[in-house]
């Protein structure tokens, strides 16, 4: 329908714009923001596409846990702060190139490929449904999953500890 | 023996050897098994003369005997293929060809040809005893090497090895103490091997071998004391020039060769010449031909000049070689070959021929030199020359059995006289007769008496052995030849001869034994020779005066002579077989022979005159001719100057120098140019090729190798995202590749 | 809503980080660009899942910002390390593996 299209595409404008930001700035802080931006625009989106859980749970975790990681690890690298600094590095050519080239491939399978396929009308999938899925079907993944954080989480501290 | 005689040269060969590799440690130093060899040769040829006079008595008896043997195949006899003794030959009438030739090929047709020749000389065949070996085959050829004996070869092997052992035994006293008293024996020894293999060859290959052989022994003697130049010179002017004369010799052999058919066997290539089966031209040529080798072999004139120089050697291998045996292997290859020389020089029926007239300009041209001699061995030497002379012009009117009488007797008495000379000369150390000798017969009877002796055989004073044979001679030149008339040329030039003979030889006995002691023979009083010198000098004196009765004359004011007595060595010696031509042989003409004897007497008296009384004496002051005549003898005719400074010098000079510059110029100019160039074309290569494109190719894959490493470690930064990079690049390729294309 | 456009939207996001990743020097911002990547991953699994209304779209989304948090953790962990060895997280600077 039209206002979801307009939504959609208001949203993904601002999405592409942020992160556009978020590679070419110089400043590391605002690259941060600009990622904040970027991460609550894709929350939207899942919101959109009738994703509650996901979409909730993205600005959860990325923006309140994530993000404020990476303010700290700036804070605590003293990346430099301000503009004086280049930020990217000398091959980006050749990078630029790559990541086109990649856009243009991944362009062109999917439009080859899924053409004119359209979304159902009504696409609302209830947080009951995925907690009934996570903790039936996927139940050893997702213990495996929080393993995994633990493991994170001691790693992080051993790596990053001053002895 | 007559089958086995390679034995006979086969002993002084080995003894040769023997003497080479120890005679230095023997006591009597290597001479003992020489004189042992030559002796035991002597005795066996002694036995094979025995033999073949049997040989040639049967053949006489059986031939009187009966004409009915015709049928007889004696033709067995002297064909096989190897040594086997077959017995004895069985003697018999028709001397049929294939039994003569013996090429080992079935002589079937044996008796029938016996009509002709022989038969109706009221004679009988006599079969020379052939053996033979193969050796090789060529194609369907057999070629043959084996002995060929006749009574030539019987003769000649009684001559060389008696000769020789006089020699040897004469030699061990007067070589005493020599520097190479070995050595002088093993080359006594080789050179007698050499000569009797030569009168027993029975093919022409063997013949010439035998021919150099001599050759080589002769200038290795004569050379015997090389140290002084003019010895060794000596020797490589008589080696030279018997070389010259050499290509007459391989020349002639090898026109032979092919005319009889590719052979070498020397009684086929006779026998086909006497029947015709050679062109007349052909045998001309060939007779032509070897008559070079005669000339050098047996110093005829033109090629005589080495003879008197091989004086230098020392006496005993002059008296050996160059007056009894070497120099008479010209002579005797005439006589081998004489079916070839009759035919092709038309002898019998000429009255004159190249070899008759060779052999008179000989007679007369060394006779003359003879006078002007003062060293009593060149008086010799040109005697020698003179008297081949006069074998080579018997043999070129015909009369073959005198030459070789001649050859026989000569042997003896000229070997007498080297011998008498070598006496001498051991006394008063010199052999010059004007300056050192003189009255000598006071001081040295013996030798004075032999030489006395081996004189009037030389001049022909009858009944000496010189007499009957020269007698022969003159017969024959008389007598024989075309239409009876003779070969009044030779006639006159063998009497001038004679004269001359007598006139020089006279000169020579006064100078050396007449007169007052001169020089060496006034200062140390001389004395005679010690027995192993004399002993052989009676020796030879004897056979001088006996030798000759063995041929003497049945005919004209001999004809009395019982035939047992008679013409003995004609008889034994003279073939009579199809190899041989048939020739008339002269009879004894008391005019001759008087005439002979006063010519000799009246050249004796002359020179007495000129000699002993004085008479005559500054002909050459008054008289320019006669001075002029003197030069022209005292240089030898020239000859020397034309051969050393004419023909020598112009091939040293011009000749030889435009050799060398061809040598220096274009043929180093092609081989340095060839260096130069190829040393050009290596650096150019070097340069080009191996600095540049291979050296480059190597550098350059080593470059481009570093090169290339070079750019691909670029790609180790070490920084990770530019690895992602790449990661991701590659990624994108792969994908669009599997997108695009699948 | 078509399909295409989320995927496509997706895949955009996800080259953006991809340039990020490789182009950017400082280390905290190529964790972020990782981000962005994961964020896109994340789309694609969210509306394939609407797509055919297959909950595990969610499921796998929720894993993967888990496993996001995870990654970060431990990444800005050793960016600090790196800092602290170097006193510079210049990823230019990190060639010591050069060859």
């Amino acid at each position: 329908m039209v206002a979801q299209n307009v939504t959609f595409g208001l949203l993904a404008a601002v999405i592409v714009v942020a992160a556009l930001r978020v590679v070419t700035t110089r400043n590391v802080v605002h690259a941060a923001l600009y990622l904040v931006v970027v991460l609550a625009g894709v929350g939207a989106n899942f919101l959109l596409l009738g994703a509650e859980f996901i979409g909730v749970t993205q600005i959860l975790v990325y923006i309140g846990a994530i993000v404020v990681l990476f303010l700290f690890g700036i804070m605590l690298t003293r990346a430099p702060i301000g503009t004086t600094v280049r930020l990217t590095n000398a091959s980006w050519p050749s990078s630029l190139v790559v990541s086109i080239g990649l856009a243009a491939v991944l362009g062109y399978v999917l439009v080859d490929y899924f053409g004119d396929e359209e979304l159902p009308e009504n696409t609302r999938q209830l947080t009951a449904t995925v907690s009934d899925s996570i903790f039936a079907d996927y139940l050893v993944p997702f213990e495996v999953v929080s393993i995994l954080l633990t493991a994170a989480l001691i790693g992080a501290i051993v790596i990053a500890r001053r002895d | 023996m007559l089958r086995n005689v390679w034995v006979i040269p086969l002993i002084p060969a080995v003894s040769f050897v023997l003497i080479l590799f120890f005679g230095k440690r023997l006591p009597r130093k290597g001479s003992e098994i020489g004189i042992a060899a030559v002796g035991i040769a002597f005795a066996l040829s002694l036995v094979a003369g025995v033999q073949w006079i049997d040989h040639v008595n049967d053949a006489e008896s059986a031939a009187g005997g009966g004409e009915s043997a015709s049928g007889a195949v004696l033709s067995a006899a002297a064909e096989e293929h190897d040594e086997a003794d077959q017995g004895p030959p069985r003697e018999g009438e028709g001397q049929e060809d294939h039994g003569v030739a013996g090429e080992g090929q079935g002589g079937g047709a044996g008796a029938g040809e016996g009509e002709g020749g022989p038969a109706e000389e009221g004679g009988h065949g006599v079969e020379p005893v052939v053996t033979g070996v193969t050796w090789f085959e060529i194609g369907d050829k057999p070629f043959e090497v084996g002995t060929f004996v006749d009574g030539l070869s019987v003769m000649m092997l009684f001559v060389v090895t008696l000769v020789s052992l006089l020699v040897h035994v004469y030699s061990t006293d007067y070589v005493h103490g020599d520097r190479r008293y070995t050595h002088f024996f093993a080359f006594l020894s080789l050179f007698t091997a050499a000569m009797l293999f030569l009168v027993v060859s029975r093919s022409t290959v063997q013949f010439i071998t035998a021919w150099e052989l001599v050759g080589l022994c002769s200038f290795a003697l004569i050379g015997h004391w090389w140290e002084e130049k003019p010895n060794s010179d000596a020797a490589l002017k008589a080696f030279l020039t018997n070389r010259v004369g050499d290509i007459g010799l391989l020349v002639g052999m090898i026109v032979l060769f092919f005319a009889a058919g590719s052979t070498f066997d020397i009684p086929t290539i006779n026998t086909l010449a006497n029947e015709g089966q050679i062109s007349h031209l052909v045998l001309l040529v060939a007779s032509c031909s070897l008559l070079g080798a005669v000339m050098s072999k047996s110093g005829q004139f033109i090629l005589h000049t080495w003879l008197p120089d091989a004086m230098a050697g020392p006496t005993p291998v002059s008296a050996l070689i160059h007056a009894a045996t070497m120099v008479v292997a010209g002579i005797y290859m005439v006589a081998r070959f004489y079916g070839v020389f009759w035919n092709g020089l038309l002898i019998g029926d000429s009255n004159i021929n190249l070899l008759a007239v060779v052999g008179a300009v000989t007679v007369l041209g060394g006779a003359g030199l003879a006078f002007v001699q003062n060293d009593i061995k060149k008086v010799l030497a040109y005697s020698t020359v003179s008297q081949l002379g006069y074998m080579a012009m018997a043999l070129g009117v015909g009369a073959w059995t005198a030459a070789l009488f001649h050859l026989f007797t000569h042997a003896f008495f000229k070997a007498c006289l080297f011998l008498g000379a070598g006496s001498v000369s051991h006394a008063v150390h010199s052999f010059d007769m004007k300056a050192d000798m003189g009255g000598m017969r006071r001081f040295m009877p013996r030798t004075y008496l032999t030489f006395m002796v081996a004189t009037g055989a030389l001049i022909g004073i009858f009944p000496l052995a010189g007499f009957w044979s020269k007698d022969e001679i003159l017969a024959g030149a008389g007598q024989l030849g075309g239409g009876g008339d003779g070969y009044v040329l030779m006639l006159v030039a063998g009497v001038l001869g004679a004269l001359m003979t007598a006139a020089y030889m006279t000169r020579c006995v006064y100078l050396t034994f007449f007169g007052e002691p001169r020089g060496a023979a006034a200062q140390h009083t001389p004395h005679e020779s010690g027995p192993r010198i004399v002993v052989p000098l009676c020796i030879l004196a004897g056979l001088a005066v006996v030798a000759g009765f063995v041929n003497l004359p049945d005919t004209g004011a001999f004809s009395g002579i019982p035939e047992s007595l008679a013409l003995r060595f004609e008889h034994y010696v003279e073939p009579v077989a199809p190899y041989f031509p048939e020739i008339s042989h002269p009879e004894f003409d008391i005019g001759i022979a008087l005439v002979s004897t006063l010519v000799a007497a009246l050249g004796i008296s002359l020179a007495y005159a000129y000699w002993f009384r004085g008479a005559f004496h500054g002909g050459t002051e008054r008289s320019r001719a006669l001075r002029a005549g003197y030069r022209v003898l005292e240089n030898r005719y020239y000859f020397d100057h034309l051969y050393t400074g004419i023909v020598a010098g112009g091939i040293k000079g011009p000749v030889a120098k435009a050799v060398y510059w061809f040598n220096q110029n274009v043929i180093d100019g092609i081989v340095n140019g060839v260096g130069i160039g190829a040393r050009r074309s290596a650096d150019w290569v070097y340069a080009n090729i191996d600095q540049r494109i291979v050296d480059g190719a190597v550098n350059g894959s080593g470059a481009g190798a570093e090169g290339s490493g070079q750019l691909l470690r670029r790609m180790q930064t070490g920084k990770v995202q530019q690895y992602g990079a790449m990661l991701f690049g590659g990624t994108v390729v792969l994908a669009g590749i599997i997108v695009f294309a699948f | 809503m078509l399909l295409n456009q989320f995927l496509l939207l997706a895949a955009v996001l996800f080259c953006i980080g991809v340039y990020g990743v490789l182009a950017r020097r400082n280390g905290v911002m190529v964790l972020m660009s990782i981000e962005l990547i994961l964020n896109a991953v994340n789309i694609n699994l969210v509306a394939f899942g609407a797509y055919r209304d297959a909950i595990a779209g969610q499921v796998f989304a929720l894993f993967v910002i888990a496993i996001a948090a995870a990654e970060v953790g431990v990444g800005l962990a050793i960016v600090l390390l790196l800092y602290r060895n170097r006193a510079s997280i210049d990823l230019d600077t990190v060639d010591s593996m050069k060859g």
